[in-house]
C-alpha cells in the first residue's frame, strides 16, 4: 500500500516511470502534465490557479484521494494475478419463485469444465446468472449462495470494477466504437494493463481467424465486421484478455463460426463456462446441463453416453449443412 | 428517511433504473417516493404512476435545473418525511455535463451508459467524479471488451465509487443495486445547512436577465471571451 504522505514528494518523472499505469489517471481526468515532468505531485496539484479550479471543476482533495485509492486498486490487481484463481463455482440451492426448495443440493463447476442452462425464456436464467455474478449469499430473492473454491468468497467480487467474477458473452455482438481490430485490442490491453501487447493482439487474432468461416486482419474496421467475424473476434477476446474467470454465454448463434472450436478456446484459457442455450447441439457439448422452471433450478441433468451418441449424430448433420452453405456460397448447384 | 440523489445525463436509463430498484424495494415492504428534475419536459411521473409510487415532477424551464434542483429540495425532503417515506429518491439530468446536485452525506448515484462513447467518462465533471455509485447501462448492446474498456475509464476518473452494470430492460443488477439503497439506521429530517459536493457553474450575464440580441454593445456581466487568434491553435 502507497500512502499519500509518501506520493506527494514524488515528481511526476519519477512516478510515471515507476507506475506506468499512473499515467491513463492523469489523462482520464483531463490533468495536463506535460511540461510538468520536474514538479512533485503535490506542486503539479499546487500549480492550477482560482479561476482554473473553478472553471474546470478541479477539486484538488478529491484528486488525492482518488489518485491513491486507483493506484493501491491497480498495484493489488496487477499483484492478483499471481494469485491463486478461479478453481471451482458451486451453487448452493435456494428457492423457486413459488418459495419451493430447488430440486437439487448444490452443484460444483470445475475450472474447464461447460455448463448449459436450459428452460423456456423468463424462467428465471438472468436471476440465476446475476446470483452468480453478485455471489449470492442468501441475500438474493431465491436465496441461493455460491461459493468459490469451496469457500465463501471474498466480497471484492462483488465491487471491484477491475476484479470482476464474470465475463458475459451476450447475443448482442454489436460495436460503437469506431476503429480497427488492432486500435480495439490494444484498448482492451491497456485497461487489462496487458505488459507484452503485441503478442496478445497476434495471440487474439490468430484465435479470431481460427473460429471466423472468412478471414479478417488487425487493419479490418470492427464496425465493417460481419456477425460471425465480430462473434469470433469477442470469444477469442474474452477467453484470452479478460481476467474474469467465469464466462456466461447467452446462446452462441450458429452463424458463421465454429462453436465447437469456440467452446474448446474459452476452455483451454482454464475458464468456467456456463452457456444459456435452447440448442441441442450446444447443450450436449456441455458435461452438465441445468434445467430451469418457475424461476428456480429444476434438475442437473449428467449428459449421458446416449446423449453423446445423438450429439456425433448431430454433428453428422450440421457438417452436411454447412458444406451445402459452402457450396451455396460458390454458386454451384446443392446435390442430395 | 433515506435520501438518495441520483443523475445522469438524458437518456441514459434513470428512470429505467430506478423503477427496477423501486420494485425490490417494495418486496421488503419499503415505502419509496421519486421527485423527478428536468427541465422542459418529462412524462416519467406517468411510470413511476404506474408502478404505484408517489411521484412529484419540477421542471425548471428557463432556470439552470441544478439551480432549480438545490432551491427546491429542502421542501423536497418535507414532502417526503409528509408522505412517510422510508426512501426518497430524486432524479435529474445534469444536463451540462458539469452540474452535479450530489450533497455531502446523502447518498449520490451517477447512471451512465456504454453507448454514450469511450470518452464520455472525461467529458462528465463532478457529477460523475463525486458520485458515491456509478450505475453503467446497456451493457447488453455493446460487447464484453467495450464493456470493460468503459468500466476501466469511468473507474479511473472515480477510483472510490462503486461501479456496478445494471441493466434496465431485464433488470439484471438492480436487486444488487437495492440493496445499497436502504440503511435502516439512518433518517434524514432536513438538507438545511447541508452543503453540496461541489459548487455550480456560474453565469449572471446580460443573457441571464433576458437580452436576445447578439453582439458586445449587448454583452454585460460575467462575459468571456473565446481565444481565436494564433494562439489558440
Amino acid at each position: 500500500m502507497i500512502n499519500i504522505k509518501e506520493i506527494e514528494k514524488v515528481k511526476i518523472k519519477a512516478l510515471e516511470k515507476k507506475y506506468p499505469f499512473s499515467i491513463a489517471f492523469f489523462e482520464n481526468n483531463n490533468l495536463n502534465i506535460d511540461g510538468y515532468d520536474e514538479y512533485t505531485f503535490e506542486e503539479y496539484l499546487n500549480h492550477f490557479t482560482e479561476e482554473e479550479i473553478e472553471e474546470w471543476a478541479i477539486d484538488i482533495e478529491k484528486i488525492k484521494i482518488d489518485f491513491i485509492a486507483y493506484m493501491n486498486e491497480m498495484l493489488t490487481f496487477l499483484g492478483i494475478e499471481e494469485e491463486d484463481g478461479v478453481n471451482s463455482l458451486t451453487i448452493i440451492a435456494g428457492n423457486n419463485k413459488y418459495g419451493e426448495k430447488e430440486e437439487f443440493e448444490s452443484l460444483t463447476i470445475h475450472k474447464g469444465e461447460i455448463v448449459s442452462i436450459v428452460g423456456p425464456t423468463g424462467s428465471g436464467k438472468s436471476r440465476l446468472l446475476a446470483d452468480i455474478e453478485w455471489t449470492a449469499n442468501g441475500d438474493t430473492p431465491t436465496e441461493r449462495s455460491i461459493l468459490i473454491n469451496e469457500k465463501e468468497p471474498d466480497k471484492k467480487w462483488r465491487f471491484s470494477s477491475s476484479n470482476k467474477l464474470v465475463a458475459q458473452l451476450s447475443q448482442n455482438m454489436n460495436f460503437v466504437m469506431d476503429l480497427t481490430v488492432k486500435e480495439f485490442i490494444e484498448l482492451h490491453a491497456k485497461s487489462r494493463l496487458i505488459q507484452n501487447e503485441e503478442e496478445v493482439i497476434q495471440k487474439i487474432i490468430d484465435a479470431a481467424n481460427h473460429l471466423a468461416g472468412e478471414q479478417f486482419n488487425l487493419d479490418t474496421p470492427i464496425t465493417s465486421l460481419s456477425g460471425g467475424q465480430s462473434r469470433a473476434l469477442m470469444i477469442a477476446d474474452t477467453a484470452i484478455l479478460s481476467t474474469s474467470p467465469i464466462v456466461l454465454i447467452d446462446e452462441i448463434e450458429n452463424a458463421g463460426i465454429d462453436r465447437k472450436r469456440a467452446l474448446n478456446l474459452l476452455v483451454s484459457e482454464e475458464k468456467i463456462v456456463l452457456m444459456a442455450t435452447h440448442d441441442p447441439t450446444l447443450a450436449l457439448m456441455a458435461d452438465k446441463r441445468i434445467v430451469i422452471k418457475n424461476g428456480g433450478i429444476h434438475k442437473v441433468l449428467k449428459t449421458q453416453e446416449e446423449e453423446k451418441e445423438v450429439l456425433v449424430e448431430l454433428e453428422r448433420m450440421d457438417k452436411i449443412i454447412s458444406g451445402l452453405r459452402a457450396n451455396l456460397r460458390k454458386g454451384e448447384r446443392l446435390k442430395k | 428517511m433515506n435520501l438518495i440523489t441520483i443523475s445522469g445525463p438524458p437518456s441514459s436509463g434513470k428512470t429505467s433504473i430506478i423503477l427496477k430498484t423501486i420494485h425490490a424495494l417494495h418486496e421488503r415492504d419499503l415505502k419509496v417516493g421519486v421527485v423527478k428534475f428536468d427541465c422542459l419536459y418529462t412524462d416519467d411521473d406517468i411510470y413511476y404512476k404506474k408502478a404505484g409510487v408517489p411521484v412529484k415532477k419540477g421542471l425548471s424551464g428557463s432556470l439552470c435545473p441544478d439551480h432549480y434542483f438545490v432551491s427546491n429540495i429542502e421542501e423536497v425532503v418535507q414532502w417526503g418525511r409528509d408522505e412517510k417515506l422510508d426512501v426518497l429518491i430524486t432524479e435529474s439530468a445534469g444536463l451540462c455535463n458539469r452540474c452535479s446536485p450530489y450533497i455531502k452525506d446523502i447518498q449520490a448515484i451517477c447512471v451512465i451508459d456504454n453507448l454514450s462513447g469511450i470518452n464520455t467518462p472525461k467529458k462528465i465533471g463532478p457529477m460523475l467524479k463525486s458520485a458515491d455509485i456509478v450505475v453503467i447501462t446497456k451493457g447488453d448492446i455493446v460487447s464484453q471488451a467495450e464493456r470493460e474498456v468503459f468500466a476501466s475509464k469511468v473507474h479511473s476518473v472515480n477510483p472510490k465509487a462503486i461501479t456496478m452494470h445494471v441493466n434496465g430492460l431485464t433488470g439484471q443488477g438492480a436487486y444488487e443495486l437495492s440493496t445499497l439503497l436502504y440503511d435502516e439506521k439512518e433518517d434524514v429530517e432536513t438538507v438545511k445547512g447541508k452543503q453540496l459536493r461541489f459548487s455550480m457553474p456560474s453565469a449572471l450575464c446580460s443573457y441571464c436577465l433576458g437580452e436576445t440580441r447578439i453582439g458586445e454593445d449587448y454583452q454585460m456581466g460575467n462575459v468571456r471571451k473565446m481565444k481565436l487568434g494564433d494562439e489558440n491553435d
